[in-house]
């Protein structure tokens, strides 16, 4: 009798696209991106550091890279995504010590993770730019 | 036939005794990371548009290879920990999972002591 009872299709529990977005969900689902980002990005750490211990021509290869057009959207998307997953991180230090859980500061955790994360990556690259731009 | 009743034998077999193991060493790793990877932006960033015998040089100096080294070792425990969640979460098929758990330890560990490598080799200059 039991092969011939037709499966019953069982209620789901409602997934992302059932809710409304909110900023703290986006701010979990970029943590995540961002994490997933810096450890692919790690193999230019491993490419910068092996041909820096490789010698002249290998490091010089890499300063091309990094210095052309699509090595430069990278290196700022790389900046980005760490700045961005550290502040992420602080913010879940933060709830791990039990701290900023209700409506007002987790949405305020949350703007401060993303307008710090865009505001320190364009410092930063703003005091790279003045400091070595020009000179060299 | 055991005499042990069945809760003694089960005691201290669940996830109880190492389940939060990668949770502590997810956040140790974590609070680590903040000011090493302060260190390793400003090392970076101060390596921009350098020739490579500056670079060799500083790279090379102790407090600066100390510095990347603990950060290749935190960055790649912390990673591996975050990679392994996401595989768990999105993987169901266990040949699928399996396979991407193992790629994911041989991953963060080839990346671990390839940046070793490449500190300890610039530091000793061999």
């Amino acid at each position: 009798m039991a092969e011939i009872r037709a499966r019953r299709e069982r209620p789901l529990s409602p997934h992302l696209q059932i809710y409304r977005l909110t900023l703290t969900m986006m701010m979990s689902v970029i943590h995540r991106a961002t994490g997933a980002m810096l450890y692919v990005g790690t193999l230019l750490v491993v490419w910068w550091l092996i041909a820096a211990a490789t010698g002249p021509n290998a490091y010089a290869t890499v300063q091309w890279f990094m210095g052309s057009l699509i090595g430069m959207l990278i290196l700022l998307g790389y900046t980005w995504a760490l700045i961005h997953h550290m502040l992420g991180g602080l913010r879940h230090l933060i709830w791990d010590a039990g701290y900023g859980f209700g409506p007002v500061e987790r949405e305020w955790l949350a703007r401060a993770t993303v307008v710090g994360s865009i505001g320190l990556t364009v410092v930063l690259w703003l005091v790279g730019y003045l400091m070595i731009g020009g000179s060299r | 036939m055991s005499m042990r009743t069945p809760l003694r034998q089960v005691r201290g077999l669940g996830s109880a005794k190492s389940g939060t193991q990668h949770f502590w060493h997810q956040r140790l790793t974590a609070m680590a990371n903040i000011p090493l990877t302060i260190g390793f932006v400003v090392v970076v960033a101060s390596l921009m548009g350098r020739n490579h015998a500056a670079v060799v040089q500083i790279l090379g100096s102790p407090f600066v290879a100390v510095l990347m080294l603990l950060f290749i070792l935190s960055a790649t425990i912390h990673m591996r920990i975050g990679m392994q969640v996401i595989i768990e979460d999105y993987v169901h098929d266990d040949f699928a999972k399996f396979t991407l758990l193992i790629a994911n330890s041989f991953f963060a560990i080839v990346v671990a002591l390839t940046s070793a490598f490449a500190i300890l080799k610039l530091s000793f200059g061999v």
